[in-house]
């Protein structure tokens, strides 16, 4: 059973009055809507969703993260808040899905935003509500790049530790060195050329 | 209890490759004598960004790739993939589609609870004998996905709206005759393993957790059924049509690794009844929507959430399309790897011995873990 979004809406807003929140409209088929909350709120609204008797919304299934580098494909697909303004520039996103086991509701689906992709890539974390989160935090720093604050154990999980890019970023680039051959030859020699003039021959 | 003494403690590195662990996965373990101290997982040995590929290829073509997440369950992996990208562009799925979907998921079932129960036993020092007689009766399961779908693992058969194709003449008949027969087999194995002194011993009270604790932890599948909630999103969010098949879900009272096995010898029983069910009621008609495009295939912008019981735990799939032929946003919300999170809570002051135990309990495959 879905969700009635637009109640959660408006008890959020009653309970927590201090709370930026925006309804997300889905135009796909799936009439999955969601609902943007101020990273800064982020924990409130989660420990509200959690804690309140009615709700019950005790099973946090689903943390992602999602680049949004473009603003005129975020216009376009990521759902822009009614009413808001456009965004400026690229953001991370952090997507939940959370469901109750007890009413058999969901998904209910929150979005939290940084500010930009570059420097303020913060969101909090939520693990001290759901303890599932803490992996799934933890992949999203490996692979996206948010820092997630007050986790409490931030480390990379899929990628090696040594390893520095976030490789689920749109602009991410891979390495063009991984057809590794003993005597590269055809196409990979030309790769290897391209790919190590500047290291070998200086 | 007493200050531990650091110098005292011992540092084992258990894995990556090691009996136990059931593939490329590693414990850091920190014991105080045989006690656990401290265990943190390290994984990621398999991981090949299977989500980054998918977002630079079709929706059609991460089809396969889906195969290769839980390696021992391609079929389900495959449903819960179509279904999502089905809720995404809101395609319709014909009734004998559904009902192919319904007897190979709970066929795939029956293929991983019975290897769980091999691999378990294994995990405990009988190794060998348990897995054979499993392994023995998923080879004629597997005998059946080849004459369907061309493959005996890697099966790529789902299709969006539909299946590849229909079942083979004499299919269905072969698959009633295997269903008929696979109670012997349970009984043997259950005759084999539930009285068994030595497993109860090992295996009773060792890994439980209160109830609030695994749902918060994200734990979903026979391990939270394990500990006595019954969340079973056949039931829950009746996807496909379930909703059709009288079956019942098995639940435990304490959620140690007892009842795990338990669980999962019980859930066998139960997907044999939706078998029979589905096999007396397959209906004629098409196998896949006639208006479903294999070809130049864009959904609409929009996200869809789809989610399915595998038989790992919730195996759900999130996509985002921004209206071109690739999606935006592929996401896979892999039951093994959110299953793990409370490894450590599980271990605790237990002894390494029932480590192993616990993680074998937990029945990760980590083709799905590292994706």
């Amino acid at each position: 059973m879905t969700p009635d979004l637009p109640a959660i809406f408006t008890r959020l807003r009653a309970e927590l009055p201090a709370a930026t929140l925006a309804h997300l409209r889905n135009p796909g088929p799936s009439g999955q809507d969601s609902l943007l909350v101020a990273p800064a709120c982020l924990v409130a609204v989660c420990q509200f969703l959690h804690d309140s008797a009615d709700l019950d919304f005790d099973l946090l299934s689903n943390v992602t993260g999602v680049d949004w580098p473009d603003p005129a494909l975020t216009d376009a697909v990521a759902l822009p808040a009614e009413g808001s303004a456009a965004a400026v520039g690229g953001f991370l996103e952090v997507v939940y899905h959370l469901y109750s086991t007890s009413r058999r509701v969901g998904p209910l689906v929150l979005r939290a935003r940084s500010v930009d992709r570059a420097e303020q890539v913060h969101i909090p974390s939520v693990v001290a509500v759901y303890r599932s989160a803490e992996y799934q935090e933890r992949e999203i720093f490996d692979l996206f790049g948010v820092k997630f604050t007050g986790h409490p154990d931030l480390r990379r999980i899929l990628m090696w530790d040594e390893f520095l890019d976030h490789p689920m970023r749109k602009d991410y680039l891979a390495p063009d060195d991984y057809q590794y051959e003993p005597t590269p030859h055809d196409a990979v020699l030309e790769k290897a050329k391209q790919h190590y003039t500047a290291t070998s021959e200086s | 209890m007493p200050e531990l003494d650091e110098d005292q403690l011992l540092h084992v590195s258990l894995g990556p490759q090691h009996p136990s662990t059931h593939g490329v996965f590693r414990m850091n373990v920190l014991l105080d004598g045989e006690t656990v101290v401290s265990l943190k997982p390290v994984f990621g040995y398999l991981h090949r960004n299977h989500e980054k590929i998918a977002e630079g290829i079709t929706y059609l073509s991460s089809m396969p790739f889906t195969d290769r997440l839980d390696y021992i369950c391609p079929l389900t992996n495959n449903w819960a993939y179509a279904q999502a990208v089905e809720k995404l562009a809101g395609i319709e799925v014909p009734e004998r589609a559904e009902y192919i979907r319904v007897i190979t998921a709970e066929l795939t079932r029956l293929i991983n609870h019975s290897a769980f129960v091999g691999f378990f036993l294994g995990d405990m020092g009988a190794w060998g004998s348990a897995l054979m007689y499993a392994f023995r009766e998923r080879e004629k399961i597997l005998d059946l996905f080849e004459d369907l779908t061309g493959a005996r693992m890697m099966s790529n058969y789902m299709r969006f709206g539909g299946c590849r194709n229909d079942l083979p003449d004499g299919w269905a008949a072969k698959a009633s005759v295997l269903v008929n027969e696979f109670p012997r087999f349970l009984d043997e194995l259950e005759n084999l393993v539930t009285g068994n002194e030595i497993l109860i011993a090992r295996t009773q009270n060792i890994g439980a957790l209160p109830k609030e604790a695994l749902i918060n932890g994200g734990i979903t599948g026979p391990m939270l059924r394990a500990a006595g909630v019954a969340y079973d999103i056949r039931k829950v969010e009746p996807y496909g049509i379930y909703d059709r098949f009288k079956f019942r879900i098995p639940l435990g009272t304490t959620g140690d690794c007892y009842d795990r096995l338990m669980i999962r010898l019980l859930e066998l029983r139960e997907s044999l009844a939706i078998l029979r069910q589905a096999l007396d009621q397959l209906p004629e008609g098409a196998y896949i929507h006639p208006k479903a495009k294999i070809r130049n295939f864009k959904p609409p912008v929009g996200e869809a959430y789809a989610r399915i019981e595998s038989p790992k735990g919730e195996l759900g799939f999130y996509l985002i399309s921004d209206g071109s032929a690739k999606p935006f946003r592929y996401r896979i919300r892999p039951p093994s790897f959110i299953n793990l999170t409370l490894l450590e809570d599980m271990c605790l002051g237990l002894d390494l011995a029932d480590v192993v135990l616990i993680l074998g309990s937990i029945d990760i495959v980590l083709g799905e873990v590292d994706r």
